[in-house]
């Protein structure tokens, strides 16, 4: 298999990955890790760098959708912001230290646990009326609203330092995993902040590409990233994920999501075993 | 958002932020393409070897080196200075970011913001 043989086969993967990706709500690049390890055989660091670029690829041209919508909290995201970046920092520094095998490992748990997530069924956060009364200052104004269908819709953000702390997890395991950590980041707002679905969803991907080009400019100028792979995995991300936002699928919609849910759960076993058995 | 300015500033920000993410992975991936048919040409009948770990050379590493290789029309280069601009483009948005919290006179957000905006910053620069 020559160059551009290999380029094409990365490209039609990348593109599926960014296709079903979009279509499921679950994000792509957290299968382009496991793809070009277990299936193309990359060099873990390698594949994590062009994840990383696909990552930031589909978040801006999402977001770019988004922004208009007034969902996403601006002030939210941005207090946010500076733990996942710095989480992200320190994570992609820890990549350069510990092994790949336990970069492996880490990674296969993570996609169990996104796949244990995706196929629980989504129940809306409710939203309860006790006002936790935290200690940060007022001056932060996270409370906001969101264009609900009878006018705007106020709602207040709970759970501040146990959100950011949690934050912090996901820009570290961003770092060191090159995915979105869109999991851990919706975990943190819906579950510990209790801020609206929706809010949390958009602002989450407000976040991710912010967060990925923290860790992207330590790998590049640690010398992950390699142009040649980078390419197709971007230019395939990027495309397939512009398809399965155009396309409409309401139907087909659930059953594509447990079949990508169970794709998530046996790459995320096989990347556990390889990790251990010190393939990878 | 609960701001005293007028909607018309807000939404113009939204707009144009919008806009610069668009902007920011079509110009991307238009360099990316250009420089990926390049490097195919004239190197897409060797052979990949991603399987070994090396590192690429410093050229490809930082800024500068990224600006000589692309000068030189290399297909490397140019992918590399694609995927620069995929970096940058989120850097910008929080560098709008600053601004709009400027117009706004918010002081709490500038600093947030502008602490995100060094992180970023650093990483790309990288540790001196």
């Amino acid at each position: 298999m020559n160059i551009t043989e290999f380029s094409i086969l990365t490209f039609v993967g990348s593109l599926t990955a960014g296709f079903l990706g979009a279509l499921t709500g679950l994000g792509g690049g957290v299968v382009i890790v496991p793809l070009l390890t277990l299936a193309f055989g990359v060099d873990i660091r390698y594949a994590i760098g062009a994840s990383l670029i696909s990552v930031i690829a589909t978040s801006c041209g999402a977001a770019a959708a988004y922004v208009k919508e007034g969902f996403s909290n601006i002030r939210l995201g941005m207090f946010l912001e500076m733990a996942t970046t710095f989480g992200a920092v320190f994570g992609a520094a820890v990549a350069a230290r510990v092994s790949t095998h336990v970069i492996a490992v880490i990674f296969g748990t993570v996609l169990l646990y996104s796949a244990f997530l995706s196929a629980r069924s989504r129940a809306p956060a409710t939203p309860e009326t006790e006002d936790t009364h935290h200690f940060l200052p007022g001056s932060l104004r996270l409370d906001a609203t969101y264009p609900g269908a009878q006018g705007p819709v106020s709602y207040h953000v709970h759970h501040i330092p146990t959100g950011f702390s949690l934050m912090f997890v996901a820009g570290t395991l961003s770092g060191l995993l090159g995915i979105g950590s869109g999991a851990v980041k919706v975990l943190a707002m819906d579950q510990a902040m209790r801020v609206p679905f929706k809010v949390s969803t958009t602002t989450s991907n407000f976040m991710i590409g912010v967060t990925a080009a923290a860790s992207a400019g330590v790998y590049l100028n640690r010398g992950y990233l390699d142009p040649g792979l980078a390419m197709p995995v971007m230019l395939g991300v990027v495309l397939g994920s512009l398809l399965g936002s155009k396309v409409l699928i309401s139907s087909g919609t659930r059953l594509l999501r447990i079949i990508f849910a169970a794709v998530i759960l046996i790459l995320g076993i096989e990347m556990v075993y390889n990790g251990i058995m010190g393939r990878l | 958002m609960n701001d005293k300015n007028p909607a018309i500033s807000d939404a113009r920000i939204d707009k144009i932020i919008g806009n610069l993410l668009r902007v920011g992975v079509v110009v991307a991936s238009l360099v990316v393409l250009i420089g990926g048919g390049l490097y195919l040409k004239r190197h897409g009948t060797e052979l990949p070897s991603y399987h070994i770990f090396r590192g690429e050379p410093s050229d490809l590493r930082n800024v500068q080196g990224i600006m000589k290789t692309v000068s030189s029309l290399s297909g490397r280069g140019i992918i590399q200075f694609g995927l620069l601009l995929m970096i940058i483009t989120p850097v910008l948005r929080v560098a709008f970011t600053v601004v709009s919290f400027i117009i706004q006179k918010d002081r709490v957000y500038i600093g947030v913001t502008l602490i995100v905006l060094a992180v970023l910053l650093f990483s790309l620069v990288g540790w001196g």
